[in-house]
């Protein structure tokens, strides 16, 4: 299909947008969408990400992962590549060699660094609780010591009732400890 | 004083649940599945927040009226365009919502009016904390957050300040701007309209990169960033104010937005960003920045419409946009 604004190049950016109180959808080449400045707020880079995936990794493709499909959900690659939508969470894994490159590009790093979710956060510090214990005398004292790490960290993060939970769990630990 | 150049800060968290394909994938079963879990995850957390929340079922809704959350900024184009398996949950007060089923499963967004980066991510941190405590969100240790595009890996937040750049938009400063910015991970874009030149030289000065960097880095270089680009809105305001000119336009916009009896959408923006222009420079004081920026959201289209609770020809707009101003100004 061609760009509806030039006429000449390929579409290859979908665009949805609301326009004089209407809702409508373009199909733009990436020039065209770029001079247009789509601009809405929301419009994320989600088209800009299609299109690095296209131009860089779609056509130069080895034929075994042509073929592979993501057992999540039975995407390939080359759907990916195409529609700039990842599948499922299992994509990341099957597809991780192809994707990291794209995924570097964009971010200029792979690692990522700052929130986990909560259950995460749990095994984490039950790994190193339990490591430490193996370590140290005292289980309660490295324990506290834990707790105390937390508690600063939710402090900063001003996330002020998890702080009183674990200030509580100090207290009670503390006095535990005072008590043997 | 920031609140005359940043007009609203917005904090939006992109997250999926772990045993779902992503929405691209998943069948309408599948979508009302992950929207029952969202819905009872809100309600079974013990937090005040929960009870703020109502469900908006968009399929109830005409045309008009999801336009007009598209215009305030409340949800996407994309969420509106296709309604089925979708669902939207939103506080009362409009301040925090949680877009279903859009690009991720989970969009969870708040908006703050002003400049105001800690409280508006301490809201949506608040937000996804107490979700996941009865949701299972699909996360790696490597890449962070996991969602359907790669733009969002890491911590999926998109941070953003919506300013009002009327100075640097008119000295042609903001081009230049806009090329530094994607250096320093940041972008610029306008908000209302398309091309070079946005109506009501709106912009939205947001976050890229979400991969690599925490939550607390890339609100601090926003903020910093922010910080930059209005004190250069400032300098060159003062530095226009010492020509005629700038007055001068200030005083006809006025002029037009009080006595037009038929105003377009595109007219109306641009005059209504100079009379701000000349508020906030102190030029103009019978009437307020809220009064103005009110304004901004209420002369869109799908607005009117809703207003006026039927459809209308744009030329039917232009009389109601011309009568609406008048009567706030
Ligand atoms: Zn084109
Ligand atoms: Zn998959």
């Amino acid at each position: 299909m061609k760009c509806q604004k030039c006429g000449m190049r390929e579409a290859t950016t979908h665009i949805k947008t609301v326009k004089n109180g209407e809702y409508a959808q373009y199909e733009l080449c990436s020039q065209c969408a770029k001079e247009m400045g789509y601009t809405n707020i929301f419009s994320d880079m989600e088209n800009e990400f299609s299109n690095f995936l296209g131009s860089f990794f779609g056509n130069a493709l080895p034929a075994r992962t042509q073929a592979a499909r993501c057992e999540g959900c039975g995407s390939t690659y080359n759907e990916i590549a195409k529609t700039g939508h990842v599948g499922c969470a299992d994509c990341y894994e099957t597809f991780w060699e192809q994707l990291m490159p794209s995924i570097r590009r964009i971010h200029g790093n792979t690692t990522h660094c700052g929130k986990i979710p909560h259950s995460l956060e749990y095994t984490e510090s039950v790994e190193k609780n339990v490591s430490e214990k193996n370590e140290s005398t005292d289980n309660i004292d490295s324990e506290i010591q834990l707790l105390k790490q937390s508690l600063e960290k939710a402090v900063k993060e001003q996330n002020f009732e998890k702080a009183a939970e674990l200030r509580d769990k100090i207290k009670e630990l503390e006095g535990n400890k005072n008590a043997e | 004083m920031q609140n005359n150049v940043v007009i609203s800060t917005r904090v939006r968290l992109a997250r999926n649940l772990e045993e779902f394909p992503f929405p691209c994938k998943l069948n309408d079963n599948g979508k009302e599945r992950v929207i029952e879990k969202v819905k009872s995850a809100i309600k079974d957390s013990n937090s005040a927040v929960s009870n703020d929340f109502q469900f908006l079922d968009l399929e109830q809704m005409n045309e008009m009226q999801r336009l007009n959350l598209v215009e305030h900024h409340l949800v996407s184009p994309e969420f509106i365009s296709n309604t089925k398996g979708r669902a939207l949950l939103i506080t009362k007060d409009n301040k925090i919502s949680i877009m279903v089923n859009e690009e991720d499963h989970l969009r969870i967004q708040v908006i703050n009016k002003g400049f105001d980066l800690e409280e508006t991510y301490f809201l949506a941190d608040k937000v996804d904390t107490l979700l996941d405590e009865n949701l299972k969100f699909a996360f790696n240790k490597k890449l962070g957050y996991l969602t359907q595009c790669p733009t969002n890996l890491g911590t999926g937040m998109r941070a953003s300040v919506m300013l009002h750049l009327p100075a640097l938009q008119k000295t042609r400063a903001i081009g230049r701007i806009a090329g530094n910015l994607s250096k320093l991970g940041l972008t610029i874009r306008g908000i209302y309209g398309e091309g070079s030149e946005p109506k009501g030289d709106m912009y939205q000065l947001s976050n890229q990169v979400t991969l690599g960097i925490s939550e607390k880095a890339a609100l601090e270089n926003l903020k910093n960033i922010t910080e930059q680009l209005v004190n250069q809105e400032k300098i060159t305001r003062e530095r226009l104010f010492k020509s005629i000119e700038t007055k001068d336009t200030v005083y006809r916009s006025m002029g037009i937005l009080k006595y037009a009896k038929s105003i377009s959408h595109d007219e109306a923006m641009q005059l209504l960003s100079n009379v701000r222009l000349g508020i906030v420079s102190g030029e103009i004081n019978d009437v307020s920045c809220e009064t103005i920026d009110k304004l901004f959201t209420q002369i869109q289209p799908a607005g009117l419409m809703v207003k006026e609770n039927k459809k209308l020809s744009p030329e039917e707009r232009d009389i109601i946009r011309a009568e609406l101003i008048q009567a706030a100004l």
